[in-house]
């Protein structure tokens, strides 16, 4: 079976139709891009697999742990799937250290010296093993933005979702976090990931999948996709993102 | 011992219940607008009077604040009369409101005053306004209507303060629910129809600052 | 007039002071776990908690404080309970309190950012864990200046107390008023008095607002 089951996801917010009839299976070490124009809906697909939208129907398994409403189940679905939010949402009362150890602690019972052997061991992986002591106001948006790649790689998640985790980054920090997502890929991480790097989504992505009005319209390999796009809003959106490259 | 309710003693008291609410109104209005007259005054000393009017008005403000409502009251009505000021029981408690208004309402309308930009000042200055008149003509209005809802809840916080003047035999709604409570003793009924009376003024006066908000200060805010 | 000198006016003054401080402190903490229920009540999922909670809430922070005193200490009466000045004043003040602390303290919890909670509940912990971990952390420093604040609002409201026969500081104030026919003198040192207590608090509370800036 697939890590990642969706089968027939649906959701609205009120009369709004977001999520429109969305299958997909994501295979152990797939990379997938998810690219498509602002309010297409990729945000709340990533927050419906891991349960902070709930959806209206279908269903979803991740490593055979459905996605339900009910807290516990979610909470163990949870400790299989990482989330990584543009914000970086880092808890700004704890250290980048504690950030990381806070939920095993919590939730995985450790002890304290166990939780910050493993933090510390995710930060330096990110490369931030010297900065443990640092508040994340004290951190340079990259350096957040690993920070919190970090927190969400110490639980072992299976798969993890990335929702334009460079967006919010000044142009010279974005290839640090780049860099590190593309480690991961490399060492064969699942990886659903929104993302406006359209060359990065080339040369990393095994999967390239276009969203447009809650559906996911066209997906491919990213040669395909990008290089022989077949339907014209396809075309029409990767026309917009390269002429906006270029402007800038 | 459990009685039954009874609120058709109230009935025969209808009366002095409807003053009470004309006492009480009519209290929070005079006092709202000389209290808000004062706030307005008090910001413009702070900005304009030399330092010992602001050392005033500081302390002043500081004071009211920190001390009870009741204990003003008292103060100007039974105290001052020692200094051969002398007032009745509704202009002490008018005055004692405006004061505690005064007090609130500086700090809030200063808030606003600072809030508007430096540029305001400057654009009015430039045109050959002097600050006073930039004051008057350019940043207190905008600084009214930013700080209206504030300056609204702080007005019907002292109308639900107001119940006090009761004390010194001012006659205002909770006068009536004393006196009505002396004569009938069925205490529960009515301070139960007085507290639901209390809370459509709040919402009547609410309203009416809203009202005055959007038609006097145009703050532009959908009721 | 009875000869009492400034000095035996100033002592029982401060005699009648530390009621107050005890009614205070009573209203404060007894208002203070009261309020903490509340404000997890208003931020409840379930509609049968949060309504009542917002309910009670809105219904204190609507009525004068005075009227809540009076249904407190006469109301009983109709049921042939007697109830003793000090304790209408501790209920009273407790319930009042406890509404606006809720408010204060519900407004804290809804300022730190939702992005907070995803964070934590996609990282595996429970909603109760979130909230115990990560937003209340944040959300107590937000509310400690008004907290703070808000302790004056309740020293000053005590002296309602006085009005259904608590003998605490202003109390004490009107029976020395009467005996020694100096209302200006006494009701001025009671409010020098009050002053001593509050001012000190927001003080404080002022203080707070620049040491917890909230983006630290
Ligand atoms: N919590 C919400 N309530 C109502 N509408 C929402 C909510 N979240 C998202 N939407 C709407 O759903 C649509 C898809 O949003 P989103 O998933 O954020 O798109 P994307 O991430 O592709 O920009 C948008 O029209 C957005 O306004
Ligand atoms: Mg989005």
């Amino acid at each position: 079976m697939s890590l990642v089951k969706i089968e027939g996801l649906c959701k609205s917010f009120g009369g709004l139709e977001v999520l429109r009839d969305i299958s997909l299976d994501v295979e152990r070490g797939e990379v997938i891009a998810l690219i498509g124009k602002s309010g297409s809906g990729k945000s709340t697909f990533l927050r419906c697999i891991n349960g902070l939208e709930q959806m209206n129907s279908g269903t979803i398994h991740v490593d055979a742990e459905p996605v339900e409403a009910d807290e516990r189940k979610l909470q163990k679905l949870r400790l299989k799937v990482g989330m990584i939010f543009q914000q970086f949402n880092l808890f700004p009362h704890l250290t980048a250290l504690d950030n990381t150890a806070l939920a095993l602690r919590v939730v995985k019972n450790m002890s304290a010296a166990e939780a910050r052997a493993v933090g510390l061991a995710r930060l330096e992986k990110v490369g931030l093993g010297h900065r443990a002591d640092s508040r994340p106001h004290q951190l340079s948006g990259g350096q957040q933005q690993r920070v919190a790649i970090a927190r969400a790689l110490a639980m072992d998640p299976v798969v993890l979702l990335c929702d334009e985790v460079t967006s919010a980054l000044d142009p010279e920090l974005v290839e640090e976090v780049l860099q590190v997502i593309r480690r991961l890929a490399e060492e064969g991480m699942t990886v659903i990931m929104v993302t406006h790097e359209m060359s990065f989504a080339r040369s990393v992505c095994s999967r390239v999948v276009f969203m447009h009005e809650g559906r996911l319209h066209e997906m491919g390999h990213p040669e395909e996709v990008f290089g022989n796009p077949k339907t014209p809003e396809l075309r029409q959106f990767l026309g917009q993102t390269a002429s906006a490259a270029t402007a800038e | 011992m459990i009685q039954s309710f009874d609120f058709s003693a109230l009935s025969d008291y209808s009366d002095v219940v409807r003053h009470g609410v004309y006492i009480t109104l009519l209290l929070i209005t005079v006092g709202a607008a000389l209290g808000l007259a004062v706030s307005i005054l008090c910001v413009w000393a702070r900005l304009f009077c030399p330092a010992w009017v602001r050392i005033a008005v500081t302390s002043y403000v500081e004071f009211v604040r920190n001390t009870p409502f009741l204990i003003q009251l008292f103060f100007i009505f039974f105290g001052l009369p020692q200094l051969g000021v002398s007032m009745s029981e509704m202009t002490a408690a008018i005055v004692a409101m405006a004061i505690n208004l005064g007090a609130y309402g500086t700090e809030i309308v200063r808030a606003g005053v600072q809030a508007t930009a430096k540029g305001q000042w400057e654009a009015a200055t430039s045109l050959g306004m002097t600050r006073n008149q930039a004051f008057w003509r350019v940043v207190l209005m905008p600084a009214l209507q930013k700080m209206w809802p504030t300056l609204s809840s702080q007005i019907v916080i002292v109308m639900m303060g107001s119940a006090v003047v009761s004390q010194i035999a001012v006659q205002d709604l909770t006068f009536a629910a004393n006196f009505i409570q002396s004569r009938t003793f069925r205490a529960f009924e009515i301070y139960f129809v007085v507290t639901a009376i209390y809370i459509v003024l709040a919402a009547l006066v609410r309203l009416a600052l809203r009202l005055i908000g959007r038609w006097v200060l145009a703050t532009g805010e959908v009721p | 007039m009875t000869d009492f000198t400034l000095q035996q006016i100033i002592y029982a003054l401060v005699l009648g002071a530390r009621w107050t401080v005890l009614l205070s402190l009573s209203a404060f903490i007894l208002g203070g776990i009261l309020g903490l229920v509340l404000m997890l009540g208003t931020i409840s999922q379930r509609k049968w908690v949060k309504l009542p909670a917002l309910g009670f809430i809105w219904l204190v922070q609507a009525t004068p404080l005075l009227m809540q005193l009076f249904l407190i200490f006469f109301g009983p009466a109709l049921f042939g309970k007697d109830v003793p000045a000090w304790m209408a004043a501790c209920i009273a003040l407790t319930l009042w309190s406890s509404a606006y602390l809720a408010e204060i303290w519900r407004g804290s919890v809804l300022a730190v950012q939702k992005g907070q909670t995803e964070a934590a509940l996609s990282l595996a912990m429970l909603r109760g864990q979130a909230l115990r971990y990560v937003v209340l952390p944040q959300a107590v420093r937000m509310a400690l200046p008004p907290t703070a604040g808000f302790m004056v609002q309740i020293v000053k409201s005590t002296a309602l107390a006085s009005i259904v026969g608590f003998t605490e500081l202003m109390k004490t104030g009107n029976i020395l008023s009467n005996v020694t026919l100096d209302p200006f003198v006494v009701y001025g040192l009671v409010a020098i008095v009050y002053f001593c207590l509050c001012y000190p608090l927001s003080l404080v509370s002022r203080k707070m607002e620049t040491v917890f800036d909230v983006t630290r």
